[in-house]
């Protein structure tokens, strides 16, 4: 292996943030585990991740000794709750660099918070009264991408059909990068929302935010982000990225599931009609009407996922401690290892960018002609998991010409070695079936 | 978990040497023609499979599709075992098959009633490829309804 010097006074290779790898595997039970008397080779991140031990031990202790409602009691236990769920509150909005705590709205997941912003859409558009930014007919256009999770496809399609408006996308080229070269004619002073994902849940694609942003400003529409694959990969900072909205959800993120977050600027929360009606979410109540909370709790309707908010803060204290710069940079060296390593199997195509730059650790394939389904069954048999289907992203499997693909992710805790064990795996795969 | 109880040879030779595959017309133009299109949603596997029945016998089980070794192979373990066979004989065959696929592994399959079906006994342990097995068999008995042979047409979908 060769070394190429840097020059002095530029940013040097060691200066990256790293940390141990196999310390931090250390903090993931599961990480143990054997499948099918092989060790465990998750490479489905990108599906949901694992929870360290130090989520797991919050979520626990919070049952075991703070388990109460909040917001609606006097007594000890539920003062405890109430402060462990605003206090995560404050830990997730500081995360993402939030101005205020009270942008960080908790929700099931990110397919909840994306209906939340088309739901509050679809009821100011039958008040006259509503805030004209979200009230939409026909002649508005709603604006997606071809490479959007059908969690960011279908609440727009459904919000079309109620509104009569319409809805366009952006396409998608063939090296997996968003086309822009429509950016103009697309975003137009008719659009009054555009929602893209940020991270590529299927092609690893990083969408660059600035030349959208600029546009969407220009034409004055809102601009939602669907974070739910960048926030757990990189250091995300809702200013800096200049956005209205975005959603993630925690159990990416080494928190558990039923728990995510819709963050949204103040004014503009403020501005959105209610969308669940229910407890918690009022001001008062009378059997001729209601008036509502202020955000975010007039978007938390019921009793919310207390105990996975406060574990989710716990995750966002685990990664803040590891330093999502260092997750970051570490996932940027698997992924260059995996692209190499990948390139190296005869007859296996991948989708997406194929260079480490503008990509996260997402990486989907194709073995020759083999089926994904029989590619992820051969790999689960030596212990691999990998995720196989149109992974909500079926758009993108037409988009390439196939049915179904193979997708391997990676998160903070996977090593090189499994990715080894994955190359491994593809011949064996090529053996049974070629 | 034995990798070779669920890829069995019979099954990969079906794969690789599809028997029957194509949609194809009737050679007897008094034939009633029908055919269903079925979906896996969950890996987007897809199979056309289309039957040709003077409403006694079946004279073709003809099937197109795309999809993964277990259910491409079952498609062409159907065509084999139900063309040319009597209406009734058939469902007894289909009626063999979904109870050994729904069976998780416990069902012994009659190789008499099911021929190279008895392949897919491994199949049956691992419950995320049983509907991958089931595919064209649920397409068929659709087809076969709207032929107007088989299930009651209540199960028909529009």
């Amino acid at each position: 292996m060769t070394t190429i010097a840097i020059p002095p006074g530029m940013p040097q290779y060691d200066d990256e943030p790293r940390y141990d790898v196999a310390a931090v595997r250390a903090d993931f039970p599961i990480l143990g585990r054997e499948i099918n008397g092989h060790p465990l080779v998750y490479l489905d991140s990108a599906n949901t991740s694992h929870k360290p031990r130090q989520v797991l031990d919050v979520l626990r202790e919070h049952y075991e000794q703070h388990n109460a409602n909040v917001s609606r009691s006097v007594h000890t236990l539920g003062t405890e709750a109430t402060e462990g769920y605003e206090s995560a509150r404050a830990k997730v909005a500081s995360f993402i660099n939030a101005p205020s705590v009270d942008e960080v709205v908790f929700t099931k997941n990110s397919t909840e918070a994306i209906n939340i912003v088309a739901y509050a859409f679809s009821n100011a558009s039958l008040r006259a009264d509503a805030d004209p930014r979200f009230r939409l007919g026909p002649g508005d256009e709603i604006v997606i991408s071809e490479m959007e999770h059908h969690s960011n496809i279908v609440p727009w399609q459904l919000l079309a059909e109620r509104t009569g408006a319409t809805l366009r996308w952006f396409p998608v080229t063939e090296q997996g990068r968003l086309d822009e070269s429509g950016l103009t004619d697309l975003v137009t002073e008719r659009t009054k929302i555009v929602s893209l994902v940020h991270v590529s849940n299927i092609l690893g694609t990083v969408n660059a935010t600035a030349r959208i942003t600029e546009r969407v400003r220009e034409v004055g529409a809102l601009l939602l982000w669907d974070c739910s694959q960048s926030v757990p990969h990189m250091p995300i900072d809702v200013v800096d990225m200049d956005a209205d909205f975005i959603v993630f959800t925690g159990h990416k993120m080494c928190g558990p599931t039923g728990i995510g977050v819709l963050w949204g600027r103040s004014e503009l929360l403020a501005a959105m009609p209610p969308v669940l009606g229910g407890g918690s979410m009022i001001e008062t109540v009378t059997l001729a009407g209601s008036t509502f909370a202020a955000p975010p709790a007039r978007f938390e309707a019921g009793t919310p996922p207390i105990a996975e908010a406060v574990a989710l803060g716990a995750a966002v204290d685990y990664l803040t401690a590891l330093d999502m710069r260092a997750i970051q940079w570490h996932e940027k060296q698997l992924t260059a290892y995996a692209l190499d390593a990948l390139g190296s199997v005869p007859g296996l195509r991948i989708f997406g960018p194929d260079v480490p730059v503008g990509r996260g650790g997402t990486i989907s394939f194709a073995l020759g002609d083999v089926h994904p389904h029989d590619v992820g069954q051969v790999l689960d048999s030596l212990g691999v998991q990998v995720r196989v289907g149109h992974h909500c992203a079926r758009p993108v499997c037409t988009r390439f010409g196939v049915p179904a693909m193979t997708r391997a992710s990676f998160y903070l805790y996977t090593t090189t070695e499994e990715i080894d064990a994955l190359v491994a795996g593809l011949e064996q795969v090529r053996k049974v079936f070629e | 978990m034995q990798l070779e109880s669920l890829y069995q040879e019979i099954i990969l030779d079906h794969y690789k040497h599809p028997q029957g595959r194509g949609l194809r017309d009737a050679a007897d133009p008094a034939d009633r023609v029908a055919e269903a299109h079925h979906v896996n949603p969950t890996c987007g596997d897809e199979v056309t499979v289309r039957v040709a029945t003077d409403g006694e016998v079946l004279h073709d089980v003809s099937y197109d599709g795309m999809g993964c070794s277990i259910s491409q192979a079952s498609a062409s373990v159907l065509h084999e075992l139900l063309t040319g066979r009597e209406a009734v004989a058939a469902f007894q065959v289909h009626e063999a098959f979904v109870a050994l696929m729904s069976g998780r592994g416990q069902v012994t399959p009659d190789e008499e009633v099911l021929g190279d079906g008895v392949a897919f006994e491994g199949v049956a342990r691992y419950p995320a490829r049983v509907k991958c097995a089931l595919l064209p068999w649920m397409a068929f008995k659709d087809a076969a309804a709207r032929a107007g042979v088989g299930a009651s047409p209540t199960e028909v979908k529009a």
